[in-house]
């Protein structure tokens, strides 16, 4: 399969979910809203250079506020953590990114300490951010730090729940 | 100038996301004032299609319910109709229709439009509501959305197909409510916490407030309907603070399942707006 067929493909099955599936159910708590579509961004491939990583992600945020009725409070979140992903990846891996090809980063490719910490990184950096939006309108300080922990350790598990699911092979190594 | 160049080159991805984060930004926070653009109308119907698509699936869940809930509703209305009552022989009369006003029945001040429901929340802070009824079927915005329990909102945003929804469940929604035993002006809000209960502020403590009693809308608002039932009191507390209520109130409508609506037009509304305007003016 194309590589760009199957990450949009990729994209609008775990948005899908998001927003039919997600948004749905009866929420366990206030505090706990989880996010996991924008881990589509965390798994494009390595070779992506930075530009067209922001373009995605913007892209990739407009498409999600259109159904969360939120007009740019989902694209500042996306945009930022593909801002901040090539330099997250530059310094956990050992190699040049670009020396990578296609390959996305995984359990595998990664390694598993390195991976976790840039899945935890990238998911706090952006649950952060968009509570935090969120906050600026209404809110206290508790709901702030009671909703970003509760709100990222749900959506860790759905990222690394997900994660098994795609069972993506590895060339190297 | 070459410098400058050079500058642009190096940092153009930092730029790039500068400019991205700004556009995002500035959506969000001229949310109020977005209504009319074309983002909006575009997402909106796009949105709204896929959405009318999903919820044609979820509706067969709750048919059940619903049917209910409008047979329900056709028993009361069945009970206005005139086969249900008996009037005296000399009361009965043909009249033409010449007058422009009935003098004898009274002016008719809402129209009720249906609409479905395509698309809902209960879990965000800011919850929307989209209904399939828009600009060519006569929704415009600020107009009073009730269900056949009660009230769900206020119509903020119109497409041609489409409006969005300001439901009941919104930080920024505020319903002026009185208590439907007479007495009390408080307003109606939402804190975020629980789907299932809104807050009444605002009751002077001087009225005997107990559990159960029913919270309607005023006869002061001019988009509501007065007398619709909001919701029902839970739990009573005294605020320290000040000299009224803090009242938890149960919603009379089902966020979670509720599936049609009613669009209420006041049709004396620009009359209203008119007189309004006139005060403001001098």
């Amino acid at each position: 399969m194309s590589l760009i067929i199957k990450n949009i493909f990729r994209f609008a099955v775990m948005l899908f979910i998001q927003i039919f599936v997600l948004s749905k159910i009866p929420p366990l708590h206030q505090f706990i809203v989880p996010y996991f579509y924008f881990a589509f961004i965390l798994w494009l491939p390595f070779r992506i250079g930075r530009a067209a990583l922001l373009f995605i992600g913007f892209a990739a945020g407009m498409t999600s506020d259109m159904f969360f009725k939120t007009p740019g409070l989902h694209t500042a979140a996306c945009v930022l953590i593909a801002y901040i992903r090539p330099f997250l990846v530059n310094l956990l891996l050992p190699k040049e990114a670009t020396d990578w090809g296609n390959e996305e980063p995984s359990k595998k490719t990664m390694g598993p300490v390195p991976y976790t910490t840039y899945l935890v990184m990238l998911t706090l950096l952006h649950h952060f951010y968009l509570i935090l939006l969120e906050w600026m309108q209404f809110g206290s300080f508790l709901y702030f730090l009671g909703k970003l922990i509760a709100t990222t350790l749900v959506s860790l598990l759905l990222i690394s729940i997900t994660d098994l699911f795609l069972n993506r092979k590895s060339k190297l190594r | 100038m070459r410098n400058v160049f050079l500058f642009l080159k190096r940092y153009s991805v930092f730029i790039f996301f500068l400019v991205m984060q700004g556009v995002a930004l500035s959506m969000l926070f001229s949310y109020n004032r977005f209504h009319q653009t074309a983002y909006g109308m575009f997402s909106n119907e796009v949105a709204g299609e896929l959405n009318k698509k999903v919820n044609g699936v979820e509706t067969f869940f709750t048919l059940n319910k619903q049917n209910e809930s409008l047979r329900e509703e056709n028993a009361k209305l069945l009970s206005y109709l005139p086969s249900g009552s008996l009037y005296a022989d000399t009361a009965f009369r043909l009249v033409s229709d010449t007058a422009l006003v009935d003098s004898l029945a009274g002016f008719r001040q809402f129209q009720y439009f249906s609409a479905k429901i395509i698309s809902n929340s209960v879990f965000l802070q800011q919850n929307i509501i989209v209904l399939h009824r828009g600009s060519d079927q006569g929704i415009e915005p600020n107009m009073a959305v009730v269900g056949t329990d009660g009230l769900i909102g206020t119509v903020v945003n119109v497409s041609k197909n489409m409006s969005i929804v300001m439901s009941l469940l919104h930080r920024q929604s505020k319903v002026i409510a009185v208590l439907k035993k007479g007495s009390g002006l408080g307003e109606v809000s939402w804190d975020g916490k629980d789907p299932r209960f809104l807050v009444l502020n605002k009751i002077p403590k001087t009225i005997e407030v107990k559990k159960g009693d029913t919270v309607v809308t005023s006869t002061y608002s001019d988009k509501f309907p007065p007398g619709l039932p909001i919701g029902f009191v839970e739990k009573v507390e005294q605020d320290q603070e000040t000299n009224t209520y803090k009242l938890k109130i149960k919603t009379a409508v089902d966020f979670y399942t509720v599936q049609h609506a009613y669009v209420v037009k006041n049709l004396l509304q620009e009359e209203m707006d008119k007189l309004k305007s006139t005060l403001i003016k001098e």
